[in-house]
């Protein structure tokens, strides 16, 4: 299992060329060697969702993925979204609405439901629960996150009528 | 950086014979593999958590606290019996496989009534029995009641386990600097400083030698609240001995092996009525599951006393605890610690008398809850807390008339429900009430500080896994000060920044720690105020205290900053006034004589398709009273989250030990967790105010409310559903092919 192999990823614009051993887990790839730890990993086994990236656009767990799979291919990571000072539409919802408590599973969310809104900008709340039926939060009862999703979908709608 | 990895037993109940390391060691990149003789006299069983329940007469208690590694026995499946350290976390999880158990396999103890037969297998081969505590409290005399009373009823009540379910698993990274003679120990953890003291006291350091860190731990739900653990006791070692960092995470495998969990209790109960419903006495005698090991004592099961009856007015109450030995988990507060088992079995109870007398279920509720004109009351059961427990303030009857009107209970059973039964649907409605033991001791302290900056830091001991403890201290802060929330930095988890206190559990968090916030900027004001009159040559009376400055209320243009009294009152020449204390800082500590006792209702109305027994949960309403909310925003997402569990805990989620005493839930696809498709289509909160008197801001806790009532509801509305089968349920942590069962059973078939 030493043998280690040279990947090229993209990650949030930025080009990273390492050598991985096989059977390094694309999540562990991303926060041990790219030091990008927004990505969090909840269980290791793809149910909880807390890791999910966009993988050439197509949200994905990253923790049931090899490094190895993600040579030359695009990854967008919850660093990818806004930053402190400009908040994405979506992580400005969800501290408006209260819909994230110890924030553990927040950047799955985030990035599922950026993607989702991308295809789907007027969802309604089955909709939207059907939507983030793959993301496990144990704090907020999903309550406070659908509403979040409703209202990001309203400052997406604003922010493309303003442009 | 190094990685520590455990091998864990498969067997849940077994004698050693032998471990073989030899090919684990061998494999490169492996740099220990150590059992427990390697570690010598430092393996022994660890603290209590909580202390014996001395104050209770006639109690009888053995306590066999946490071993941090089997010696010549495992007694639940995921014990530890080897740690390895690698140069990675892969290659230590593969040094794991390599290490060979031979054990003599024992029968495992599983079930709670055959655990305490006299023939049973023993847990602890030093005692005669799996009974580790054994506990009696009433209050009036049940038998004399039951003897008057026109209705007698028994039920046998089974509440099962689950799992905390911190999507953060706990993990560690532990480092002893040798120069500095220092140890600081990064983690996920709801009591910090405890952690931090058994750690000093293991390894012969002071306190102030072990620096804890518990940075924004993801959601902790109860059981982060242990230390002492296998993980602790042997990480902080071994970081020690070797004078590197190293690194443990659990992944969610491990957490369902490694971390503990709840509930587990049969009850043997009955209630005793009058035949217009009037209940003169309940009766509970129940086995409560403490798993391998029993550091927590009594806590759960006492919460289970203390939440039975709390409500209803019980003139004679007898409650007993059989706590036994089992080969499973060692058993730790989860969210709701005990309350929803002591409600699940008086609403359970309630349901059945209601049926008996041909009662409405919310009739029998409203006929027997204690009015808004008995506080307080005295209930003369002794709680988690030691002292008897005694219901501080509440309004019962609001709690359950709102939430009867928001989920239109009389609507419902008159006109929904009949249509819609006509349709051949099967919807039904359940209500409950429950109270919530909140806020106990012993105390927390803060220490506020007003920089130079004219900003405000709050440091307390308590830690934060999510509860907005950084939202809601600084409010409460910024209330006494005059400054901006935004102005207010609030550290919490750092024993570097604080170091008194108990922990983050039993809901008390801001109800404690909060009010000792309240009571530290409450000093610094007071100490402002004294050095700006000084300053402003003005008395007390007239000045003001707002928009960070110290001013003379009819003239605002006579200021001092908060920051430049806190230069001032630095000075660094001259003299110091004796009795003075310097800086714009103070700390203050608060515990209560008893808990606040929240309380509320819950009403849940279910769609039950009779083939596959899938259950929907169409709407459901929720009334708390946590007195005087600090932010109702962050109180609701606290209710959520609890109603969220309740769910769980209604229909999805079960730790299912096997008679062998195999974990069978040990992923996210065998354990249930509710999704936000799970979740009801409607959720509706009300709230009643009535404020604690027994803190000066009024609160009372809200953390657990709204796992608390949730099962007992289920149940409840679930049998609705199905009126025209009979069926009863008597159990919690159900799922479609349980309720089959029960359905099938009530059929005769």
């Amino acid at each position: 299992m030493t043998q280690k192999f040279p990947i090229t990823v993209t990650v949030n614009g930025t080009p990273y060329t390492r050598e991985v051993e096989p059977r390094l887990l694309l999540s562990d790839f991303i926060r041990h060697e790219l030091k990008l730890t927004g990505t969090h990993v909840g269980c290791e086994h793809g149910l909880c969702g807390a890791c999910t990236i966009l993988f050439d656009g197509e949200p994905a767990r990253s923790c049931i993925m090899f490094a190895v799979m993600a040579d030359g291919h695009d990854i967008k990571t919850v660093e990818s979204l806004g930053t402190p000072d400009h908040l994405h539409p979506v992580q400005e919802a969800f501290m408006e609405k209260h819909a994230l408590q110890c924030g553990f599973c927040t950047p799955g969310f985030l990035i599922d439901i950026v993607h989702y809104l991308g295809n789907n900008p007027n969802p309604t709340d089955e909709e939207i629960r059907e939507a983030i039926d793959g993301n496990f939060c144990r704090c907020t009862g999903y309550h406070n996150i659908v509403e979040a999703v409703k209202l990001a979908a309203k400052k997406m709608a604003a922010a493309r009528q303003g442009a | 950086m190094i990685y520590a990895a455990f091998k864990r037993s498969d067997f849940a109940h077994a004698r050693i014979l032998s471990i073989d390391t030899s090919e684990a060691e061998k494999l490169p990149g492996v740099i220990g593999v150590y059992t427990a003789k390697d570690f010598g006299d430092y393996i022994k069983p660890g603290p209590l958590q909580v202390p014996p329940p001395t104050a209770i007469k006639g109690s009888t208690y053995q306590v066999r606290t946490t071993l941090p590694i089997a010696i010549d026995k495992v007694r639940y499946s995921g014990e530890p019996v080897a740690i390895v350290l690698a140069e990675s976390r892969y290659i230590a999880e593969d040094a794991c496989d390599y290490i060979y158990l031979d054990v003599e396999p024992l029968p495992a103890v599983i079930d709670l009534e055959k655990a305490l037969e006299p023939d049973s297998p023993l847990v602890h081969d030093d005692t005669t029995t799996n009974l580790a505590a054994h506990v009696v409290q009433e209050r009036g005399n049940y038998a004399e009641a039951a003897a008057k009373a026109d209705v007698v009823i028994k039920r046998k009540i089974h509440v099962d386990r689950v799992a905390g379910s911190a999507l953060e698993n706990r993990g560690m990274v532990v480092n002893w600097d040798e120069r500095a003679q220092l140890m600081t120990i990064w983690c996920g953890s709801q009591s910090p400083i405890t952690l931090r003291n058994q750690t000093a006291a293991r390894l012969g350091l002071f306190e102030n030698q072990v620096h804890v860190i518990t940075p924004f731990t993801g959601g902790g739900f109860g059981p982060k609240i242990n230390t002492s653990l296998p993980d602790d006791v042997l990480i902080t070692y071994l970081a020690k001995k070797l004078g590197r960092p190293i690194k443990w995470l659990e992944d969610r495998r491990e957490n369902f092996l490694s971390t503990t969990s709840e509930r587990d209790q049969v009850h043997f109960a009955e209630i005793a009525l009058t035949k217009d419903g009037i209940i003169l006495g309940v009766k509970d005698v129940f086995i409560h599951n403490s798993g391998a090991y029993n550091p927590y004592m009594l806590t759960v099961p006492l919460n289970t006393q203390t939440h039975t009856v709390s409500n209803y007015r019980v003139p004679n109450f007898y409650t007993e605890i059989k706590m036994t030995w089992t080969n499973e988990m060692i058993v730790t507060p989860v969210r709701g610690a005990g309350r929803p088992q002591g409600v699940f079995v008086m609403e359970r109870l309630l349901d059945a008398a209601a049926k008996e007398l041909k009662m409405d279920p919310a009739e029998i509720r409203r006929k027997n809850l204690i009015q808004p004109d008995e506080y307080q009351v005295h209930t003369g059961i002794i709680g988690q807390d030691f002292v008897e427990g005694v219901l501080d303030s509440g309004d019962y009857p609001s709690s359950l008339a709102k939430t009867l009107d928001i989920i239109e209970y009389e609507k419902f059973r008159k006109e929904i429900q009949p249509r819609l039964r006509a349709e051949g649907k099967h919807v039904g409605i359940g209500i409950c009430c429950f109270t919530e033991g909140t806020a106990v001791g012993p105390y927390e302290g803060a220490k506020v500080t007003v920089g130079s900056n004219g900003k405000v830091n709050v440091a307390t001991g308590v830690a934060s896994q999510g509860q907005a403890h950084f939202t809601t201290m600084a409010q409460i802060a910024a209330d006494q000060l005059g400054v901006s929330y935004r102005d207010v930095n609030v550290t919490t988890g750092d024993t570097a920044a604080f170091a008194w206190g108990a922990g983050t559990f039993a809901s008390r968090g801001i109800t404690i720690a909060g009010t000792a916030v309240h009571l530290a900027a409450g000093k610094v004001r007071a100490k402002a105020l004294e050095l700006a009159s000084k300053y402003l040559e003005t008395p007390q009376e007239e000045l003001e205290i707002a928009d960070g400055v110290v001013r003379v209320a009819d003239m605002p243009s006579k200021f001092i900053t908060l920051g430049d009294l806190a230069s001032r009152a630095n000075p660094m020449r001259g003299t110091f006034p004796p009795g003075a204390e310097p800086g714009l800082e103070a700390t203050a500590y608060y515990g209560p004589p008893y808990g606040a006792t929240g309380a509320g209702a819950m009403a849940m109305i279910v769609d039950v398709d009779p083939e596959t027994m899938a259950v929907k949960i169409d709407r459901l309403a929720i009334v708390h009273d946590c007195g005087t909310p600090v932010n109702p925003m962050i109180v609701e997402g606290q209710v959520h989250g609890g109603v969220q569990m309740g769910i769980g805990n209604a229909f999805f989620e079960k730790i299912h030990y096997d008679e062998n005493g195999q974990l069978l839930t040990a992923s996210f696809m065998d354990y249930l967790f509710p999704q936000a498709t799970d979740m009801p289509a409607k959720m509706e909160l009300g709230h009643v105010e009535v404020p604690s008197p027994l803190n000066p801001l009024g609160i009372k806790g809200v953390g657990e409310a709204g796992a608390i009532p949730t099962p007992a509801v289920f149940n409840q509305a679930v049998e609705d559903a199905l009126y025209d089968t009979g069926v009863e349920i008597l159990e919690s942590n159900l799922s479609p092919s349980k309720i089959f069962t029960y359905v099938k059973k009530a059929k005769g078939k």
